[in-house]
């Protein structure tokens, strides 16, 4: 290409008209270098799960089995039972948030428990993150909700059951996106 | 009070080579050109600063822009402040990848080499912290630096592809709302965003300053979305799912939602709101003597641009307009400073920045009064410094 045409194309981008060469002016085209994925491919990454379930793997997991995962794989960061220290409490403070000091864990803060699953699957345990089976997180999760006093404890936790599991402190979420017209 | 004109400066330190003696440098050759430049040697100690990470790891955690020792209003690219939720990852841009998919026409893989031959926006932008001046929240005034409280703010040229460009590329499917954005992390680090945001002003940002994005911001590739809080310019980009609704991550639900005093959260508080800081003079500093000494500070609005900032002396009874240094640019930093030809009696210097949707950045008594102090995020109250009779500033609630 001549710099004669690229001063060309230029002029007509500036002029919001179209201009030979292929190129697009008035919108920012791009050079359409994205090579289509495949179904295989998405399925390797996508590991969001949405508070109405979707995403969630097949398998399953109780408290007690999530008990025994806890243990070995959580109970050094987040205490026994988890209580806290060295790391994040993740049980108990029911009824603290109005308080001076208030204590946020999943069971008095977090909104929706398909968060529990999403969480642990991608980030925990700290040091080996996305090394869980999709069956312990499932427990964990169970161990977590049951701990809580969210659900019982022989409730089983799966993509048909998590996803009807209404935490406590959700209806306690003001959403101020989009911002309402003043 | 507040007049026109420049302090003077210039304390004779020891061992000073004073006119009519010719100093050292002039009489041997300097060194040799080098690869990549440094700082000064004798300003090593302007660091990052209050490094704190979570109990039982190393990059779960921030550390903060030493606003006090800055000028302008670009950060050095390697002051810039960090928050990592599972530390800086290595990652080579050969093998890194970018996805596209839910719900659009072609699910869409880009390399970063792709990604480079992209047309490109530059923008100066600043990038906050939703936690950045938190400790204002607290009771007492923190004991610290300006940069130690209010440095999870910097500002950079970032310069990267719209978003909207490689969207339109996949095709987004007309119901779509929202795009969960997930960084490539051992965090995963992963928030929803809006579509409205990422089809006006999103960046996917590969240049900061002019290089190539330093390995803690986001190095090869990261989201940026002016003036929204921090977190949600998701760092190592790797996943961009279409989708109708917020997926609802930890950090958009149990983190960062802003508790208020009577126990109810908000949730999706996005633009940082309009704020400004003095950072000189400010806490831990003295000023040697009365005279002229030059107040300096940052303004910044994630909602616009500054429109004014007014900076008081005596604790807020009485204020005047600071003039504002060019350019004032939208959702970036602005510098402010005036002349303040100090009598040597205590002083309460504060500064108030107005944006141009009309928000005024409020007291700190009024903004905690609101809001309770257990919030951590989005504070934007006032920032007040005593200056003692002795020149001693320090951090103060007047």
């Amino acid at each position: 290409m001549s710099t004669r045409d690229l001063a060309a194309l230029a002029l007509a981008l500036v002029v919001g008209g179209c201009a030979g060469a292929g190129v697009t002016a008035g919108t920012t085209e791009g050079p359409n270098l994205g090579r289509e994925a495949t179904p295989a491919q998405v399925a390797g990454w996508d590991i969001s799960v949405g508070p109405d379930g979707a995403g969630l793997p097949p398998g399953k997991g109780t408290p007690s089995a999530g008990a025994l995962v806890y243990e070995q794989k959580c109970q050094a960061c987040h205490g026994a039972r988890g209580a806290g220290q060295p790391n994040d409490r993740l049980v108990g403070g029911q009824g603290t948030l109005a308080s001076k000091a208030p204590v946020k864990t999943i069971g008095s803060y977090w909104p929706y428990a398909t968060t529990v699953f999403d969480y642990v699957r991608r980030a925990m345990p700290y040091m080996q993150p996305q090394t869980l089976s999709n069956d312990e997180v499932y427990a964990l999760t169970a161990y977590l909700l049951n701990l809580n006093g969210i659900i019982g404890d022989s409730d089983e936790m799966s993509a048909q059951t998590l996803p009807k599991v209404t935490m406590p402190n959700q209806s306690n979420f003001i959403v101020v996106y989009p911002p309402r017209a003043k | 009070m507040l007049a026109s004109g420049l302090a003077a400066g210039g304390v004779r330190s020891a061992g000073a080579v004073e006119p009519p003696e010719i100093p050292p440098s002039m009489k041997i050759p300097g060194a040799g050109m080098g690869e990549y430049g440094s700082p000064a040697k004798y300003e090593s100690k302007v660091t990052r600063t209050l490094i704190r990470s979570q109990p039982g790891t190393t990059g779960s955690g921030a550390s903060r822009t030493p606003l006090e020792s800055l000028e302008g209003t670009i950060t050095p690219s390697g002051l810039h402040f960090e928050r990592h939720h599972s530390g800086v990852p290595d990652i080579d841009p050969a093998q890194h990848r970018l996805l596209v998919h839910g719900m659009v026409k072609r699910p869409l893989v880009f390399g970063v080499d792709a990604l480079l031959r992209y047309p490109m926006v530059s923008r100066i932008h600043f990038l906050e912290c939703s936690g950045n001046s938190q400790l204002l929240y607290q009771p007492t005034p923190p004991n610290v630096t300006a940069g130690q409280t209010h440095g999870l703010v910097s500002c950079s040229e970032w310069t990267g592809v719209p978003l909207r460009v490689l969207l339109e590329e996949a095709g987004v499917d007309r119901s779509a709302r929202w795009i969960l954005a997930e960084g490539a992390d051992a965090a995963a680090m992963s928030r929803s965003i809006p579509m409205a945001k990422a089809m006006d002003d999103a960046i996917l940002a590969l240049f900061q300053n002019g290089e190539r994005l330093r390995p803690e911001n986001g190095y090869p590739v990261r989201l940026f979305l002016p003036g929204w809080e921090g977190n949600m310019s998701v760092k190592w980009l790797r996943r961009l799912k279409v989708v109708s609704a917020p997926v609802m991550t930890k950090d958009e639900t149990s983190r960062y939602t802003d508790l208020q005093g009577d126990g109810k959260s908000l949730m999706f508080t996005y633009p940082m709101e309009v704020k400004s800081v003095i950072t000189r003079p400010s806490h831990g500093m003295t000023l040697p003597g009365p005279g002229l000494h030059q107040i300096s500070g940052i303004a910044w609005s994630g909602n616009g641009t500054i429109k004014k900032v007014d900076v008081s002396t005596d604790g807020g009874r009485t204020w005047a307009a600071a003039p504002l240094v060019a350019p004032v640019l939208p959702r970036a930093l602005t510098r402010f400073r005036l002349p303040w030809r100090w009598d040597g009696a205590a002083a309460v210097l504060k500064s108030r920045a107005t944006d141009d949707t009309g928000a005024v950045q409020p007291e700190r008594d009024r903004f905690v009064a609101e809001h309770g102090n257990n919030a951590i995020f989005h504070f934007n109250g006032i920032q007040a410094w005593s200056v003692a009779a002795g020149g001693e500033v320090k951090h103060v609630y007047a």
